[in-house]
């Protein structure tokens, strides 16, 4: 036994004269120092590198027998689906992933939103998390593509049309997307190369840099205090503990959580009622066969909504392209958030009445958006959709004042249980 | 505050819920039971004797219903399949698909995945529910798929029912004819119970074939689960061994 671990030990040592090992294992696990008050909204960060090794994984292994072919993806998916041994497993987990990423991602920004993580000094984190939260709706919104069926093709349709609204230049740049006059094979073998090679290269890199950022600032807390502030006699953050081995063992019990419920999905309800998997993807794509009605998964619906709501021609311009603009404007002005939030203080648990209740209905309009970009429109849908776009976006742009307003509470100088 | 907010979302959503609930005639339980090994093989042997004479199946191979429900290969060969293909194919029809339009007036779709398009529920309310049409080229209608190019494969297990219609008028004082039931009319071999019980079995066997991992899915789920389990109870006392000295 003592001899194994000699040489061992003797092996690391070799690799550490030549590799800076043990530096980086130190910076960013055994010595790096997180806050010992994390709760339940700081689970969905490492739960959202785990869905990403779970997709990468299961990507791999379909590719492997998966046909960028106009004429042979649908059939290759059953195929994989049949023929292939835990074919139906790896595909599953697979489709699973898709959404169980938008989820964690979705309650890691919520968490965000929360306690202020965006604030000074975190903005650059804000923002490389965004650039993540904006390649993850690429690649998903590619990857949709590519089984092929009836969703899968008007889906695409409808979205890359929509860049046809922007004057002048809207009509080629969607014939440069697509490659094409319609989605086509064509489209088919491009987004499968920016679904299998660019997006997720350039995920993984934005994860590095996201964690880089991280842990140069440090992690912010539900308290909002900076740790960093008392330090002991060793110069170690008084309210911290080393990531590795607190957070490695504690970030488990949350991963075995998540994997549980994550099962249940995959061997029990892989469809998820149709929000997951489609009825109508299981029709091959037909060109001349447009669903009666087309909707996007659910992780996109709070867009779409915004982007039906919009009815009205302005302005000599389109309703269609007031529809682009506003979603557009939708995602990018999450952007902006660490320079409107004007408050004096980062968590939630110390700001008053004015953003509690602001935070509440932006989050129930959100909602009811993604809810109502289920459905196909009535007036009475559209009347809401637009109520709840003009909140979405006053929430966003009123912050600088409401936010300065508000009456804070007295922020505690150490961490609190 | 969250009383008031949820009382807003009520308030929202209620109009919308409600107004979901549209569209088609109500379409009949199928309740399969994928349990029942005896059922499916009978659903297989109605699907491979009437279906396939038009429609194929073209993801699946004979050889793999044959070892998921438990058939001999040589049963299979001699009861269920009819034309040249070997074992290990996949199932195909030998009717080509242009002699398929100009006969029927479409190319009957393949029905791997329909019971995952259309949902096992339609499947089996179609079957069900084909009617007397003389003004369709098939002599049959049905209300699930008004105008379908199927004739009524199964009539002589089930006979054909009659349409029974009443009168409604609309916004504009127009009266119109709108199908209101099905009523027994040519009786069939089976009674009405007995074919409902066929339909069941050749439903369950097109859910199967939509997706044959169902038949394993809910076991390994449950098995995977157990795992879980026990390694969550395990990973919990590591951690709380851990963070015994943070205070």
């Amino acid at each position: 036994m003592n001899a194994i671990v000699k040489q061992l030990t003797g092996l690391r040592d070799w690799v550490d004269d030549r590799f800076p090992l043990m530096k980086l294992w130190n910076e960013h696990l055994a010595q790096y120092y997180a806050p010992k008050n994390f709760n339940f909204w700081y689970y969905f960060g490492v739960l959202a590198l785990v869905v990403f090794v779970i997709q990468i994984l299961t990507g791999i292994w379909l590719v492997m027998n998966y046909k960028p072919d106009a004429a042979e993806a649908f059939a290759s998916v059953e195929y994989i689906m049949r023929d292939v041994e835990w074919g139906w497993l790896i595909r599953y987990m697979h489709s699973t992933g898709a959404s169980a990423f938008f989820v964690v991602v979705y309650l890691h920004m919520f968490r965000a939103l929360l306690y202020g993580s965006y604030q000074k000094p975190r903005e650059l984190l804000w923002i490389l998390g965004m650039l993540l939260y904006l390649s993850l709706m690429a690649e998903a919104f590619m990857g949709y593509l590519l089984p092929w069926g009836q969703m899968s093709f008007w889906g695409a349709q409808v979205i890359i049309s929509l860049f046809g609204a922007i004057p002048f230049v809207g009509e080629a740049l969607s014939t440069l997307i697509r490659g094409d006059y319609v989605v086509s094979d064509i489209t088919l073998n491009r987004f499968f190369s920016l679904h299998v090679i660019a997006l997720p290269f350039a995920i993984a890199g934005l994860v590095v840099l996201h964690i880089i950022a991280l842990h140069e600032v440090g992690s912010n807390n539900p308290d909002g205090v900076e740790i960093k502030k008392h330090k002991g006699a060793d110069g170690k953050p008084l309210d911290g503990i080393p990531f590795h081995p607190y957070y490695t063992v504690k970030d488990s019990v949350g991963i075995v959580v998540f994997l549980m419920l994550f099962s249940i999905v995959v061997f029990f309800a892989p469809e998820m009622g149709g929000y997951f998997l489609e009825a109508n993807n299981f029709i091959p794509a037909d060109p001349l066969k447009t669903p009666e009605h087309i909707a996007p998964v659910w992780y996109f619906t709070p867009y779409y909504s915004i982007l039906r709501a919009n009815t009205v021609n302005f302005f000599w311009l389109d309703a269609k392209l007031w529809g682009v603009v506003f979603m557009g404007l939708g995602v990018m002005i999450l952007f902006l958030l660490p320079w409107l939030d004007k408050s004096e203080v980062r968590s939630i648990r110390y700001r008053g009445k004015i953003y509690k209740t602001a935070l509440g209905i932006f989050v129930v309009s959100f909602l009811i958006l993604g809810y109502l970009g289920i459905l196909p429109p009535t007036p009475g849908r559209t009347l809401v959709a637009q109520i709840c776009t003009v909140i979405y976006f006053l929430f966003f742009l009123l912050m600088p004042i409401y936010s300065k307003l508000d009456k804070t509470l007295p922020v505690p100088d150490r961490v609190t249980h | 505050m969250r009383r008031v907010i949820l009382s807003l979302l009520f308030a929202l959503v209620a109009p919308v819920v409600l107004a979901a609930s549209a569209g088609g005639p109500k379409l009949l339980k199928a309740n399969v039971d994928l349990s029942d090994r005896a059922g499916l093989q009978n659903g297989a042997k109605l699907f491979l004797n009437y279906c396939v004479s038009c429609h194929s199946a073209s993801y699946m191979r004979y050889n793999r219903i044959a070892s998921d429900l438990g058939i001999p290969d040589d049963q299979m060969k001699a009861n269920m399949m009819f034309t040249t293909d070997k074992i290990g194919d996949p199932i195909k029809v030998a009717m080509r698909p242009e002699d398929a339009e100009q006969w029927f007036g479409i190319n009957p779709p393949d029905l791997s995945v329909t019971a995952r398009s259309r949902g096992a529920d339609w499947i089996y309310s179609y079957l069900l529910s084909f009617y007397t049409d003389p003004s369709r080229p098939t002599g049959v209608n049905n209300p699930y798929l008004p105008g379908a190019a199927m004739p009524h494969v199964l009539w002589e297990l089930q006979g054909i029912k009659k349409a029974v219609y009443h009168t409604v008028k609309d916004e504009n004082g127009h009266e119109s004819q709108v199908l209101s039931h099905l009523e027994p009319g040519t009786p069939g071999k089976l009674s009405e119970v007995d074919y409902q019980k066929e339909m069941r079995d050749l439903v369950a066997f097109m859910v199967y074939l939509g997706e044959p991992a169902k038949l394993v899915r809910y076991q390994l789920g449950v098995k995977v689960l157990l795992f879980l389990s026990v390694l969550l109870v395990a990973v919990y006392l590591m951690k709380r061994e851990f963070w015994k000295d943070v205070h």
